[in-house]
């Protein structure tokens, strides 16, 4: 990274941290071997593994056997999805969702729509909240699966994820949550969210990229997805990334021996960068004003368009990401934002500033310093800001 | 993702800004697609445009191809500005992504959009002249999707 470049996209992926890094790379030369050999040089990889999964355990309140190693959190997604439908196949074939959930979510469960299950999908709120209501309204008697993020990857905003555990097993609905933005920035607990299945992904706190991991709750009903040499138990194929997953126990524990003071220092610093954008006109911050991560800032800057906001801040040395339609590859404005009932145009002008383990309230002047301008400059470009106006 | 061209005219766009005193306007694309651009011309009585400016709202591509535009069609006359092609503006940008091809379709078609107003005002009818102006198909990556 360039010299004081202001890395503001920590919601996109994280920097690893020196201790992830130390604790990776024994298990990359000297101490290579495969765990499933018979030979000497495979018990520390092995021993190394059985350390990780109950150090991943421990964090979420799990049991170590209950923890599999995944290539991230688009296959743990893919897995608890498609393994729990078709696992919980005899119930039937009805999956409740959210709008809002990512696409590792929603791809795989169009998918199984058209494989023949059906999909009630919800909306949320203008925060981007799921009401645990209308789960209980969309249950019926053949749901087999229910999938609800913990927190939101583009607005932040945190779900009530243990009132809508209660429900899923009040009615015995299996209960899947993508904790892919949460983990290691929240408290997440199994047991106090009443979860099933759990997705997550080291480079969302500061592990590496590549490797992830999926709780399954003892007794779940789950089909394999990647199928194989019968690692894990036989129930997730592949030559275990030991390095990775390694880094990743190192990651997450780190997190959350530091999660209470980074919680309150990186909140004041995101309600500071929210005070000082919404200083600007016609800025509004999308999501929960309250129940959100810690580190991310959200906003519509109406009149302008998101790519043109992140490259003119890059320009100015500052990585930040928009849902705006030309930023993405698809075309189409952030499926979140306008869910949330935001229109095209407050959509093409979003904005997410996400802060991290390495930011310093020095970042958050930079960006409030040059935010300003670049709105000024582009509006003044904008054939709709003068007619607005 | 953008040549060093794309971004030097996205950074330092030539000719922006709105003319008090233009004598042709257009404006193609819309809000729902998120490209709008609008170029102003001042086109003297012998058919030369004299001055040329752009506002546009959209990605970089949008704002470089517009800057690139108004720099292609500056000082010439209007045949030779009818003649310019979306592919002359991506060859003069060094290149555009795939997916932002179509904000060199709207930057044409924006060009031929002003000065077809400039003949509508002088009470000729534009089509045999300039033909398409563009806003049939100014969210035409929108509706190409579509149709697949």
């Amino acid at each position: 990274m360039k010299k004081n470049y202001v890395y503001a996209d920590n919601a996109a992926t994280t920097p690893m941290s020196e201790a992830a890094v130390k604790a990776m790379l024994p298990w990359l030369t000297e101490e290579f071997g495969n765990p499933s050999s018979m030979y000497s040089l495979a018990a520390k990889p092995q021993t190394a593994l059985a350390t990780a999964r109950e150090a991943v355990a421990a964090v979420i309140g799990a049991d170590p056997a209950e923890i599999f190693f995944t290539s991230g959190g688009t296959e743990s997604d893919n897995w608890a999805l498609r393994g729990a439908a078709y696992g919980a196949e005899k119930k039937g074939r009805h999956i409740i969702t959210s709008a809002i959930e990512h696409h590792a979510v929603l791809e795989p469960l169009e998918q199984l729509e058209r494989e023949g299950f059906e999909l009630t999908v919800l909306k949320p709120d203008a925060f981007g909240r799921i009401d645990p209501e209308a789960v209980r309204a969309a249950i019926r008697p053949d749901t087999c699966l229910c999938s609800i993020m913990t927190a939101n990857n583009e607005v932040g905003t945190i779900q009530p994820i243990a009132e809508i555990g209660a429900i899923c097993r009040e009615f015995g609905v299996t209960f899947h949550t993508d904790a892919v933005q949460a983990m290691g920035h929240i408290p997440v607990d199994v047991e106090d969210m009443q979860v099933d299945l759990l997705s997550a992904s080291a480079h969302k706190f500061n592990g590496p990229k590549g490797v992830g991991f999926l709780y399954v709750r003892r007794g779940t009903r789950l089909k394999n997805l990647i199928h194989g040499g019968g690692q894990e138990k036989r129930r997730r194929s592949g030559t275990e990334n030991v390095g990775g997953i390694m880094a990743m126990a190192t990651a997450l524990t780190e997190a959350v021996a530091n999660m209470r003071e980074e919680y309150i220092r990186l909140s004041a610093m995101r309600d500071r960068l929210i005070a000082g954008v919404l200083q600007m006109p016609e800025t509004v911050l999308t999501g929960h004003p309250t129940e959100r991560l810690p580190g991310i800032a959200s906003f519509s800057i109406r009149y302008i368009e998101g790519e043109s906001i992140i490259l003119s801040l890059d320009i100015a040395g500052i990585a930040a990401s928009s849902g705006s339609a030309c930023s993405t590859a698809s075309l189409d404005p952030s499926h979140v934002l306008t869910s949330m009932g935001l229109s095209h145009e407050e959509a093409h002008g979003s904005l997410r500033l996400s802060l991290g383990r390495y930011n310093t309230e020095e970042d958050v002047d930079r960006i409030l310093q040059a935010l300003p301008p670049i709105v000024e400059k582009l509006r003044a470009m904008s054939p709709v800001w003068k007619s607005k106006k | 993702m953008y040549t060093d061209k794309v971004m030097d005219h996205f950074a330092n766009p030539r000719n922006v800004g709105e003319m008090e005193d233009a004598n042709a306007i257009g404006e193609v694309g819309n809000m729902k697609c998120g490209d709008i651009m609008k170029i102003y011309m001042k086109i003297s009585d012998d058919g030369v445009i004299e001055d040329v400016s752009f506002q546009t709202f959209g990605c970089g591509a949008a704002v470089a191809t517009s800057s690139m535009a108004t720099e292609m069609v500056k000082g010439k006359k209007i045949t030779e500005a009818l003649e310019l092609t979306n592919s002359a503006v991506v060859e003069a940008l060094e290149g555009l992504p795939p997916q932002k091809i179509h904000c060199s379709v709207l930057a044409e078609e924006a060009v031929k959009s002003a000065i077809a107003d400039y003949y509508k005002r002088k009470g000729i009818d534009p089509t045999p002249i300039v033909g398409c102006t563009g806003d049939c198909k100014s969210c035409h990556a929108h509706a190409k999707r579509d149709e697949e």
